[in-house]
């Protein structure tokens, strides 16, 4: 009996080994460990054995048991890990196929441009000031120290709706506006972003409508230096921190006295480059000194109130910051141009 | 302005300073060198030829074998080409060996047989404009004055080893539209003087006043009117030097007479006009305002028609003169001219510049005189001009200057203190300092105790006011000296109005939306200008349109979108989705100015979507559209004063068109392209969008308040109902709202059906209704009540029966 256990058990742990699935093996179970199992037909041949032998049989019919039911469990996992990893390996993708696109668009450049210099402007203290771009001659012109007969202010370089009325010709009048509403008490501290209109033919240079952001500070002290300390703060933050600025005497008849405000050039660091045109430095700014005409034109005291103002061209910026070679470009609205500033 | 640097050093020591290093001194000072231009293209060995003999070449109609003795051993040989060359020139001579401009090196060739040792060489070959060739010269080569010497350099002749500085002058510089005053500017950055010409005048005995007479009856466009009378003059060539020195500053020498007044306009600024006296036509000028119509044949040979808005220079009868811009050629100096009057005069900038805008006819004297000449030298320069032409023309100074003079000179005096400029500048510059800028500026100037009084000398006519000065000691001190510092003084924080900052979320949102942002022009032609408008006004238009395409200000933003899509459509980019934030202008009136809106367009065209391999694909439709507007409408917290109405439209389709209605206001609309604007402007299907911007941002909306986050089940509950096609299903869902009270939470939309398993005209809509009470968990009996009452106030409303 002893012999036909062992040889049982031997038998089963063979078939359990040879099973290859979930189903042969539970063949196996119920055909060894089955009610109908040759080891139950053991269990019921105990009968005859003699009172001493039966629990001895008895603890070896277990053993042998439990020795199937081990090695059923063991192959059972064996085999469920098997069926879990061919169930996954059907299931596998291509993960180089593309991914479902999302749809985005992006900022204009000059949107990108002027915000990022409104963003400047403003961590310095200063509000967003807007106006109209049809504007009163008066304050496109008279109110800038230009009166009427001014060679600056010829009816060819202007779009003229009336004789009074006209197309700004630069943000300026906005900062005339504003002067104005502050009745003769600064300060005043202000970015005039926005549209404005020349008459010109368009061409890769020229273009009718443009953009422009000029700045206006106004109060009791401002100096020409806080101009240039500004001025090089902005180049810093917006070209990048070993900018350098120089400042060159010109003339505007709103400011007095007036610079030309040069950058040194991002592009070589100075050196000489085609983007500076070997001079090392690029040229970005008008600035100056409020024009005291302007200033008393505003309502305020020249004597006692000085300002500076500065003024640039986001077209010019964005072509040289993406080296777009062509004004065209902004106005256009070529989705192949706008979508190459969709990144950071 | 062309400054010779060689003619510069006449009246400035230039010693110890080159061309460039001038030029960027000038250029650091405040007017700015464009460039400098080295004359000399690279030539050498170019020398002053005598041509002994000229024959014609034996075997060629058009050349010719001279002699020519170019001053080293014997005279060689040299086959020319030019038609004018002839025995006893002085001509420019390239020897074997020379360079001349692009390289191009002389060697000893034979030319059709003929042995040639060297080239005569027109201005052109060296390197000149031909523009600038005296007009004899310009087909053949340049002849030289018998005087110049054998040998010499024919370069240094010419001014052709020069350097020329281009300046670019600001208006207010007009002071250095002169040699003259390029001198001071240099002076005072130098730290140097300037020498001025001087003037031997010989007069005759002779009164001028027995020639001519002067009178000016438009006192206030010429306060000062000069003449003199040179007679017995011989036109001819002027001076080498003279001419090479016109040359070099952009002019083209014409006779001895016209030169010097051109040269005396380049020294001192003064416009000068010679008149041959004898066809003046009178004894007497008088200098008027234009009859209207009458007319006058300029030097160039084209008649103008004149208006009272134009000064001329008469006879007394007729016009001989356009004062200040071009004389007539009825009195034009010519070969055998030999009495002339020299007219130096100072007309005042606006009646120049109508003349200039008018006729289009820009001079070198119109510029001076359109920025403003310094009349306290116009006698000085009649003078010197006067002068030249007794020396250069052989002339005879008639004793005397007719004049007219109702000028008042006044000295400009400007008072300023050290510390005021200090304190402008925000530097620390010294009384010494200031006191040697003026000095070197020649500005004459008292100063006590840091007052500096300073009469400002009339060339610097830029010069009136404090800040003048302060910007005169700015720029000679040098900003490169100006400290960098930051305002003092009580810090705002900057932040942009909540306008401001709701576009800026507007514009972003629309982008992350698909989006591009586009911007368009403001100005468009008539037809465009209202086409879509939200609101139209009578069309603004441009006093002076360069174009009807630009002549008229937009009402919408649509057509230029629409332009958009279909410019990009032509370049195979079929997808197209812009967005437009911008203003529209509606007049006001007259004299008003228009009411500038600011407007959020958009057009939608093509796939929306697509993900292709896997089979998703979709085109922009109505609802595409419609979606992101309701996205943009909850960003903003309006999503439920927002209501869609169907509408019809102008240029959009009428059965897919909404306006959009925020508490019940028209404030935009969507729809779709009808198909006639579709094809006008070359598109497929495509949804346009516009709203009124300001309406949407300057609306209060609440401040977002927590609410308590569901603690207690909610039920949902489906209804499909059957109703007439026409119903629409936004005010079925209002009525299912309303009916809903309180409990009733979200309905949401998830079938429309309409075809063969309903009745003809009928359509169904499924709605999906979710229950909830925040205080506890609803019964089914309670949902049940109200949601009867939905059912029975659609049935009620619409005769919406349940679907089946
Ligand atoms: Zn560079």
């Amino acid at each position: 009996m002893k012999e036909r256990l062992q040889q049982l058990q031997q038998e089963a742990l063979e078939k359990i080994e040879q099973a290859n699935d979930l189903k042969a093996l539970n063949d196996v179970r119920v055909a060894y460990l089955g009610k109908k199992g040759p080891i139950t037909e053991v269990l019921r041949g105990m009968g005859a054995l003699s009172p001493e032998e039966r629990p001895i049989m008895g603890a070896l019919v277990n053993d042998v048991r439990e020795a199937i039911q081990r090695a059923l469990e063991a192959k059972q996992a064996t085999l469920e890990q098997a069926e879990v990893e061919k169930k996954l390996a059907a299931e596998a993708i291509d993960v180089t196929l593309p991914g479902r696109p999302i749809r985005r668009g992006n900022h204009h450049p000059l949107t990108r441009v002027i915000e990022e210099i409104e963003d400047l402007f403003i961590g310095m203290g200063y509000t967003i000031a807007e106006g109209p771009e049809v504007e009163q001659d008066y304050y496109n012109f008279e109110a800038l120290n230009l009166p009427k007969g001014h060679p600056a202010r010829d009816m060819q370089d202007s779009f003229y709706i009336t004789e009074e009325i006209l197309l700004r010709t630069h943000t300026s009048p906005v900062q005339a506006r504003t002067m104005e509403k502050h009745q003769g008490r600064g300060p005043v501290k202000i970015i005039c972003p926005g549209k404005v209109y020349r008459r010109d033919n368009d061409d890769a240079t020229h273009s009718h409508q443009f953009t422009q952001i000029e700045g206006l500070v106004v109060d009791e002290n401002i100096r020409m230096s806080d101009l240039k300390g500004t001025l090089r703060e902005f180049a810093r933050k917006m070209f990048g921190e070993d900018r350098d600025i120089r400042f060159r005497p010109s003339f505007f008849p709103f400011t007095e006295p007036s610079v030309e405000v040069d950058v040194s050039c991002f592009n070589c660091g100075g050196h000489g480059c085609g983007v500076c045109k070997g001079t090392g430095w690029i040229e970005i700014l008008g600035a100056g000194m409020v024009h005291p005409n302007v200033l008393e034109m505003a309502g305020f005291d020249s004597k006692k109130y000085t300002g500076f103002a500065f003024g640039m061209g986001p077209e010019r910026i964005a072509m040289l910051k993406y080296g777009i070679d062509d004004i065209r470009h902004f106005y256009q609205n070529d989705l192949r141009f706008l979508q190459q500033f969709n990144r950071v | 302005m062309f400054v010779s640097y060689k003619w510069l050093q006449e009246y400035v020591d230039l010693t110890g300073i080159t061309a460039k290093q001038l030029a960027d001194r000038i250029t650091k000072a405040g007017i700015e060198v464009e460039r400098v231009e080295v004359r000399n293209k690279g030539i050498q060995g170019v020398v002053i030829g005598h041509v002994l003999e000229r024959e014609q070449h034996p075997n060629a109609d058009k050349l010719s074998k001279c002699l020519v003795d170019i001053g080293e051993g014997e005279p060689v040989q040299i086959i020319c080409g030019a038609p004018n060359v002839a025995k006893g020139q002085k001509v420019a001579v390239a020897k074997v060996g020379a360079v001349l401009p692009g390289n191009f090196k002389i060697k000893r060739a034979k030319l059709r047989g003929e042995e040639s040792n060297g080239m005569i060489c027109s201005l052109q070959e060296l390197g000149v404009e031909s523009k600038l060739v005296p007009k004899e010269y310009v087909d053949g080569i340049f002849v030289f004055p018998s005087d110049a010497p054998v040998g010499a350099d024919a370069l240094e002749l010419l001014y052709l080893d020069d350097e020329v500085l281009e300046l670019s002058l600001t208006p207010n510089r007009a002071d250095c539209l002169s040699m003259i005053g390029v001198a001071y500017e240099v002076a005072a950055i130098l730290g140097r003087s300037v020498k001025l010409p001087t003037i031997e005048l010989h007069e005759n005995n002779e009164s001028v006043h027995d020639y001519i007479s002067v009178r000016v009856d438009a006192q206030e466009d010429n306060p000062l009117y000069a003449g003199r009378i040179v007679k017995n003059v011989k036109i001819g060539p002027s001076p080498l030097w003279m001419q090479a020195r016109l040359m070099a500053a952009g002019i083209r020498p014409h006779n001895n007479v016209v030169d010097i007044t051109n040269y005396i306009l380049l020294e001192y600024g003064q416009p000068l006009h010679a008149f041959d006296y004898d066809r003046l036509g009178s004894n007497e000028i008088v200098v008027r305002r234009a009859k209207e119509g009458e007319t006058i044949v300029t030097l160039d040979d084209v008649e103008r028609t004149l208006t009272e808005e134009h000064l001329v220079i008469t006879n007394g009868k007729e016009p001989v003169a356009l004062a200040g811009v071009m004389g007539g050629a009825n009195s034009e100096v010519q070969d055998d001219t030999t009495t002339v009057f020299i007219e130096s005069a100072y007309f005042t900038s606006p009646v120049i510049r109508q003349a200039v805008k008018d006729h289009g006819l820009r001079s070198e004297s119109s510029t001076r005189f359109e920025k403003g000449i310094d009349p306290a030298r116009t006698k000085e320069a009649l003078d010197r001009a006067a002068a030249l032409m007794a020396e250069y023309a052989g002339g005879e100074i008639v004793g005397g200057v007719v004049e007219a003079n109702t000028l008042q000179l006044k000295d400009v005096v400007v008072t300023i203190t050290l510390h005021r400029i200090n304190r402008v500048l925000g530097t620390t510059i010294t009384k010494e300092e200031v006191a040697n800028i003026l000095t070197n500026l020649q500005f004459t100037f008292t100063e006590d105790n840091g007052t500096f009084t300073i009469t400002v000398p009339s060339r610097r006519r830029d010069i009136a006011i404090e800040e003048d000065i302060i910007e005169e000691v700015a720029r000679l001190y040098g900003y490169d000296h100006l400290p960098a510092t930051l305002p003092i003084g009580e810090a705002n924080p900057g932040k942009l109005t909540p306008y401001q900052a709701k576009r800026r979320k507007v514009r972003r949102y629309l982008e992350d939306a698909g989006l591009f942002q586009a911007i368009t022009y403001s100005l468009t032609n008539e037809a465009k200008a209202t086409m879509f408008a939200l609101e139209t006004a009578e069309p603004i238009r441009l006093a002076l349109p360069m174009s009807e395409e630009r002549s008229v200000l937009r009402q919408s933003l649509v057509p230029h979108l629409l332009e958009a899509a279909s410019y990009n459509r032509a370049r195979q980019v079929e997808n197209v989705a812009l967005y437009e934030i911008g203003s529209v202008y509606l007049a006001n009136g007259e004299h008003e100015l228009p009411n500038e809106k600011e407007r959020l367009a958009g057009v939608v065209t093509g796939v929306w979507h697509a993900h292709v391999w896997q089979g998703e694909k979709k085109a922009v439709d109505f609802y595409v559209a419609k979606g992101i507007l309701d996205g943009l409408f909850a960003l903003l917290g309006l999503e439920n004063r927002l209501e869609y109405k169907q509408a019809k439209r102008e240029h959009l389709h009428p059965g897919r068109t909404a306006d959009m209605l925020l508490d019940g206001k028209t404030i935009g609309f969507v729809g779709q392209l009808h198909p006639i604007v579709q094809k006008q402007f070359d598109l497929k299907e495509t949804y346009v969008f516009e709203l009124d911007l300001e309406a949407l941002l300057n609306v209060e909306v609440d401040d977002i308040r927590y609410t308590a986050i569901p603690r207690f089940p909610s039920i949902t509950r489906d209804i499909a109902l059957v109703v007439d096609e026409h119903v629409v299903a936004g005010e079925l869902q209002k009525a299912i709202i309303a009916a809903g009270g309180e409990l009733l939470k979200d309905v949401s939309i998830f079938d429309v059906y309409k075809g063969d398993r309903l009745p003809e005209g009928k359509k169904s809509i499924a709605f999906s209704l979710r229950y909830y009470d925040p205080e506890r968990t609803l019964t089914d009996e309670e949902v049940t009540n109200v949601h009867e009452q939905v059912i029975k106030a659609v049935e009620q409303q619409f005769g919406a029966t349940l679907r089946g």
